[in-house]
């Protein structure tokens, strides 16, 4: 059996949770229409994971720990967030 | 003593109904005059994260209460599982494979040596539902590739969990995954 | 008329209770626990069980107001699991000390730290000396039928001690499997409704848990110790009254399974019991005479039946899914005390399993067994299935 390694009183580093790649998760991906957006930022307020931010005047989706929720595409005001079904497998 | 029984286990994600795939698949059983358990992995219960539940049927009052290790059949609710576990892990040789992807069994490079079933369950999922939850058409297709488990039993118990339309949807979609795997 | 369906555990321990009708039920929610007063406080919106629900702002909170409640003359009831029921820690001798027939229904559930939501039976078990009647449910059947059992054994009059029905959980609460459901007539006929001799009133007002000095404190007590042996005769009464009534259900106190004349006893408790009998069977098969004792309930703890059972084998093992560090598992003690008084004394084989939600496969039992069989294992308490460990620091 592997011999298995407990540390003190189980304390662990912080940021683990960045090796979970929860992107993978999704069946739903938001996808920015960069012409309709005005960079509002609810979509980055809102995320609950958060994977939306800013890069260089443009919402960038960091689709590996986007789950799908689609909480991103529902407050988006003027419509420039879509969910589009990926095909896996 | 038992003459036979049956061990199941889904793989999907939380969300997807796998639990509630493996409780009305007990539910259909019980209906058919058969004895049945189900059960979740007990994972942390997070939308999206991999998850298992359990499915027994037999003949005979079932005492076990461990989870499966070799199970006879195995159901995927989500190909993307294929990419992060085996999920065909312990599955019996004469066992059978029911996956959900728009692949055909031939096309499916995951070296499953046991026989296997394919359903674009998502797809159906979407057109009948209008949403991506594949629990109903999942074990529509269990039974109608084992015939284990009558559609009649499936199509009552899941009206029973759903009421109304949705239920009658559920049905709907459930028995067009019977017959497609017929 | 047989209502036979399948439910999940914690919705058929709803409905046990919803036909047994609490006047006050007080709960705070925990994993594995929620589904059942979750279920319960559902038949109260919808007016199919008429009792007061009160939503506590902890479980030291529901336990209190059941203490209160239950003074009244109300039947009580709660459930609970790990953290929470050590949150109770306090108001459970409270209860018992107090003679108030409060019903716990316990999901059992590890204890932190380490943070570990899945079973085992530390929480209960770590409540042993707080004067409850505990009771360990082996399938979903039996954490349904046992509410009865308990209600009817914590009023008796000769008892009046509150009880702990304590069911695996995930593994029980959340499994599905054919349940024959309670129907309200039949639990009437089997269980009287409660009538208290003494409650409070606010027109006679009374001192309940007043102060006894040590004149009198050790009488309290050794009455409390006389009533929890009245209990084990009760309980006996109890189960074979029951299955007369429901035609289900043990009839013993500590019920054996397995060839009487064998020379192993295994002892286990709640749902392991089940995973065991299984290999017993397997190995008496082999050729192994094994038989399994089902340690129904762990307070009051049947020392004479343990004794019993266990006279003539060579060897008795006990799995148990708890620890207590610095010594070994508790109920590995407990045997162990009953069978010092055994003329014949068998070795005796401890193993904490299943410990923070490790599933306790077939194979592990059966090798720990046949290890104890050969001879290969030395007489004492061992983890069974740990991996090997390095200690290391962050």
């Amino acid at each position: 059996m592997d011999e298995v390694v407990i540390t003190l009183g189980g304390v662990v580093k912080p940021g683990t949770a960045r090796k979970n790649k929860t992107g993978s998760w999704k069946v739903f991906k938001p996808v920015v229409d960069h012409e309709k957006c005005i960079l509002c930022m609810r979509c980055v307020n809102y995320c609950p994971e958060p994977c939306i931010s800013v890069v260089d005047e443009k919402i960038e989706m960091d689709y590996d720990y986007c789950k799908g929720c689609g909480i991103c595409g529902d407050v988006c005001p003027v419509d420039a967030i879509e969910m589009v079904y990926e095909t896996k497998g | 003593m038992s003459v036979f029984i049956v061990e199941v286990r889904i793989h999907g994600r939380g969300g997807q109904g796998s639990v509630t795939a493996a409780e009305l698949l007990a539910i259909s059983a019980f209906k058919d005059g058969l004895y049945s358990q189900a059960f979740p992995s007990f994972g942390v219960e997070r939308r999206g994260a991999p998850v298992r539940a359990f499915l027994r049927i037999s003949d005979s009052k079932i005492t076990k209460k461990t989870q499966i290790y070799e199970p006879d059949y195995i159901i995927v609710q989500d190909p993307t599982l294929l990419d992060v576990e085996r999920v065909d892990a312990g599955l019996k040789e004469d066992g059978m494979a029911i996956i959900n992807t728009p692949k055909r069994a031939e096309e499916l490079d995951y070296g499953i040596n046991t026989e296997l079933k394919t359903i674009d369950a998502t797809r159906l999922a979407i057109e009948v539902l209008g949403r991506p939850i594949t629990n109903t058409a999942m074990i529509g297709a269990f039974a109608g590739a084992t015939g284990l488990i009558s559609i009649g039993s499936i199509k009552d118990a899941i009206m029973e969990r759903f009421s109304g339309q949705m239920g009658e949807k559920n049905a709907r979609l459930a028995e067009i995954a019977y017959e497609r795997m017929r | 008329m047989i209502m036979r369906k399948v439910v999940e555990g914690s919705i058929a321990v709803a409905h046990a209770v919803r036909t047994i009708k609490p006047d006050v039920i007080a709960a705070y929610p925990i994993t594995p626990q929620t589904h059942i007063v979750e279920k319960i406080s559902e038949y109260i919106a919808n007016g199919e069980l008429n009792a007061e629900y009160v939503r506590a702002d902890s479980e030291f909170s529901a336990i209190s107001i059941l203490v209160g409640a239950s003074a009244t003359g109300a039947r009580t009831f709660t459930s609970t699991s790990s953290q929470g029921l050590a949150l109770m820690h306090e108001v459970l001798f409270n209860a018992a000390g107090m003679r108030l027939p409060i019903v716990i229904s316990v999901a059992n559930r590890a204890l932190s730290a380490p943070l570990n939501i899945w079973n085992d039976q530390q929480d209960s078990i770590s409540q042993r000396d707080s004067g409850w009647i505990q009771f360990y449910a082996e399938d979903i059947q039996e954490a349904h039928d046992l509410l009865a059992i308990a209600y009817r054994v914590s009023e008796d009059i000769e008892v009046r001690l509150p009880s702990m029905v304590c069911m695996d959980g995930f593994i029980l609460t959340h499994a599905y499997e054919p349940v024959e459901l309670f129907e309200e007539s039949e639990i009437r006929d089997f269980l009287p409704d409660y009538n208290p001799e003494v409650y409070l009133t606010t027109e006679n007002p009374l001192t309940f848990g007043a102060l006894a000095t040590p004149e009198y404190y050790t009488e309290f007590r050794y009455v409390q110790t006389r009533a929890m042996e009245r209990a084990e005769k009760k309980i006996a009464e109890s189960l074979k009254e029951f299955n007369e009534h429901f035609q289900r259900g043990e009839t013993d106190l500590l019920p054996v399974h397995g060839p009487e004349d064998g020379d192993v006893l295994v002892v286990s408790s709640g749902s392991l019991v089940s995973t065991v009998k299984e290999v017993a069977e397997k190995l008496g098969n082999d050729g192994f005479g094994v038989k399994v004792g089902k340690m129904l309930c762990f307070r009051p703890f049947p020392a004479d039946a343990m004794r019993k059972i266990a006279d003539g084998v060579d060897k008795v093992i006990v799995f148990e899914k708890d620890v207590s560090p610095g010594s070994e598992g508790a109920i590995f003690s407990e045997v162990k005390g009953a069978l010092y008084h055994s003329e014949n004394r068998p070795e005796a084989y401890g193993f904490a399993v299943g410990l923070g939600g490790r599933d306790v496969p077939e194979r592990v039992l059966e090798k720990l067994i046949m290890e104890c069989i050969r001879g290969e294992r030395k007489e004492g308490f061992h983890f069974g299935d740990v991996r090997p460990v390095r200690e290391a620091i962050l």
